[in-house]
């Protein structure tokens, strides 16, 4: 899903999308804000100070940490799988599944196998794997991506999803969100029992217990990692933290800042296969750490802390740009100003680099992001990163032009004056768009720019203008 | 070289940690266990999960609890654990597949005061009676309700050398994928309750 003008001038122009994710992020924001008050959380700021100070360490120390997580998963009995590219964790599932004679996956919410294109890899050589979560059940259905990093079918209304619903499994149209829940219940309760390979992301991997840590609020990361024999947690290297105990400090934030709540409805600390004594739960346990670029990022220390992140998404929701654009415009499955700071520097800054130029540096992510990531200078960073860059010489020729311009009295004062000249009469609001705003809107690549903007009415008399008349009459 | 290597080796080669030693202490962790006073914990509990649509019971004695448990269960299918609790309280139900049971029944670990959370560990309560069945009860020691999460933390720093699952269920099942509108038991039990045992 690359960003193309036309995409974003789809969803700025269609009105119901809008809507849509202007009042699911007004809500998870609303119910952010009613989660960290001074009296339900006191020292919410403090947790923030410590969640980035934990973070930190363990990004320093990775190596070490990521060696001792292994020892421990190794000590429940379970295994611990390292692939560099997201093409290795298909490859690891595939051979397990081709070596046991298995079939069906169930796989609950995970942004680390949607980066990687998971599904498309082994659905490709044969294997079934079926999305739990509700949202993306839906949008796997509808062959979408996430369109945010918690809430994945935000952008979709009931109607859509009966839309989807009717098409894909062939059931009268139900446009009850109750209704459409239960039903999906049905199917994937069928799907659970019937599957031979669990698949989950991981929120949190522990280094001092071997154990993944799993927040959700439906229940279906629980099936999945206990109904099918065999549990595959699949995570990026970054999501290491030393102890247990540092929980403590993470999920007071992580529920809150993604949907206001203290604690979701589970949260399972998983450390290897069934045990002696234990009824169920899988025979075996896998840990996939994928790399898939991320060592790249830690190369340079000062933007080591894109890395931090914990994906409460609480960032896409206060962004201006996100909550215009929406989620399908990024260019990547991360979206918004985390998606705008990881990106380029998962592909390079050349693939997209309009992308750290799309935020208005409000600083909103930075304020509400829980583990202190100072999103809006990492933007600037990678806006510098383009800047110095060959693509942006047309720019830099047009920023020379306007500096020499501006340094020079004559060349402004005719400049000016064309903008005065073209000052528009009384009725210039009538059609919105300013005269100057159409003169420019004829010229060509300004054209796709002016589409969405307009530009301030020039003044009837320049600056320069009323000074020298105002020179002439007070002598 | 295999990609464990590959990826230790950019690791260390990207943080300058060549030598591969441990690191220092990582930042401590202050956890804040609160002492309040029994009948405050058993309000703040109940007050939590009550906001989420659980429902919460003061049990005084076994013969009490097996009777609430009773009604609840109201003649429907249901399924019990072989939980300590459960046994001290003689709630027996004849075994059935816990897939085509109406009503599940464990015991709880622990609960978590501040969060109305219950603590539920594979060693004691097998995972899929609090997960499967549309509703979940579950007997909970009032010797075992804690403050909080915090608390929880200090007394099981290392809750892996108790089980292979621990989970901290926190009220019913639910989801808000379709327009943000709350619905209740999507995968996971869409009713909840919690029986305090003193």
């Amino acid at each position: 899903m690359p960003m193309t003008s036309t995409g974003m001038k789809l969803t700025m122009s269609d009105a119901d999308l809008q809507l849509a994710v202007y009042t699911g992020t007004g809500r998870l924001m609303d119910k952010r804000r009613g989660s960290i008050t001074a009296e339900l959380l006191p020292d919410y700021q403090e947790l923030r100070s410590q969640a980035h100070a934990l973070k930190k360490h363990a990004i320093e120390n990775l190596d070490w940490y990521l060696e001792e997580f292994e020892r421990n998963v190794e000590a429940h009995g379970g295994k611990v799988i390292w692939c560099e590219t997201g093409a290795d964790v298909a490859e690891f599932v595939l051979d397990l599944a081709k070596d046991r004679g298995l079939h069906l996956i169930v796989k609950s919410k995970s942004m680390t196998t949607e980066e990687i294109d998971f599904n498309e890899h082994v659905e490709s050589r044969g294997l079934e794997a079926i999305e739990t979560d509700l949202g993306e059940y839906i949008l796997q259905l509808a062959d979408q991506k996430p369109y945010h990093i918690v809430a994945p079918a935000l952008h979709m209304t009931r109607y859509d999803v009966a839309d989807v619903f009717t098409e894909k499994l062939g059931i009268e149209r139900e446009v009850v969100p109750e209704k459409q829940t239960m039903i999906a219940r049905r199917v994937l309760r069928e799907k659970f029992f019937a599957a031979d390979i669990g698949i989950t992301g991981a929120n949190f991997l522990v280094a001092d217990s071997g154990a993944v840590v799993l927040v959700e609020n439906e229940g279906n990361a629980r099936l999945s990692s206990t109904t099918p024999k065999i549990h595959i947690a699949i995570a990026g290297i970054e999501k290491i933290i030393p102890r247990a105990q540092d929980l403590a400090v993470f999920l007071k934030l992580l529920g809150r800042s993604a949907t206001g709540q203290a604690l979701t409805s589970y949260t399972s600390f998983l450390s290897g296969p069934r045990r002696d004594g234990e009824q169920d739960g899988p025979h075996e346990f896998y840990v996939v750490l994928l790399d898939n670029g991320r060592t790249k990022l830690l190369e340079r220390p000062e933007r080591r802390e894109s890395l931090y992140c914990i994906r409460c998404g609480a960032c896409l929701n206060h962004c201006p740009v996100y909550r215009r654009i929406g989620g399908h415009n990024y260019p990547w499955v991360y979206s918004g100003p985390i998606g705008a700071i990881i990106t380029p520097q998962f592909h390079g800054t050349q693939s997209n680099p309009w992308l750290p130029f799309a935020s208005s540096l409000c600083g909103a992510c930075g304020e509400v992001c829980p583990v202190k990531i100072d999103i809006p200078r990492l933007l600037l960073e990678l806006r510098a990163d383009v800047a110095s860059s060959k693509w942006m010489s047309a720019e830099k020729l047009v920023f020379r032009l306007w500096a020499a311009l501006m340094s020079n009295p004559v060349l402004y004062r005719s400049a000016t004056g064309i903008g005065s000249m073209t000052s528009p009469g009384e009725n210039q609001w009538m059609d919105g768009k300013s005269s100057m705003s159409k003169a420019m809107a004829s010229v060509g690549p300004i054209r796709a720019w002016m589409g969405e903007r307009d530009l301030p009415a020039p003044a009837p008399k320049s600056f320069r203008q009323r000074w020298r008349e105002r020179s002439k009459a007070q002598p | 070289m295999s990609a464990r290597e590959n990826m230790l080796g950019r690791i260390r080669g990207a943080l300058g940690r060549t030598g591969g030693g441990p690191p220092p202490l990582a930042p401590p962790v202050m956890l804040k266990v609160q002492t309040a006073a029994l009948e405050l914990k058993i309000a703040s509990f109940r007050t939590a999960l009550e906001k989420l649509s659980a429902k919460t019971y003061v049990a005084d004695s076994c013969p009490d609890a097996a009777l609430l448990v009773r009604e609840i269960v109201d003649g429907k299918l249901a399924i019990a654990t072989d939980s300590p609790v459960l046994h001290e309280c003689g709630i027996l139900y004849p075994a059935v597949n816990v897939s085509k049971a109406e009503v599940g029944i464990t015991g709880a670990d622990y609960g978590l005061a501040d969060t109305g959370s219950i603590v539920v560990m594979a060693s004691s309560d097998p995972r899929l009676v609090s997960l499967l069945p549309p509703v979940h009860i579950a007997i909970l020691k009032l010797e075992r309700l804690l403050s909080g999460f915090d608390e929880l933390l200090s007394l099981l720093p290392r809750p892996a050398e108790q089980t292979a699952s621990m989970v901290l269920i926190t009220g019913p099942s639910r989801t808000g994928d379709i327009e943000q509108i709350l619905v209740r038991g999507v995968h996971g039990p869409g009713e909840v309750h919690v029986i305090l045992l003193a």
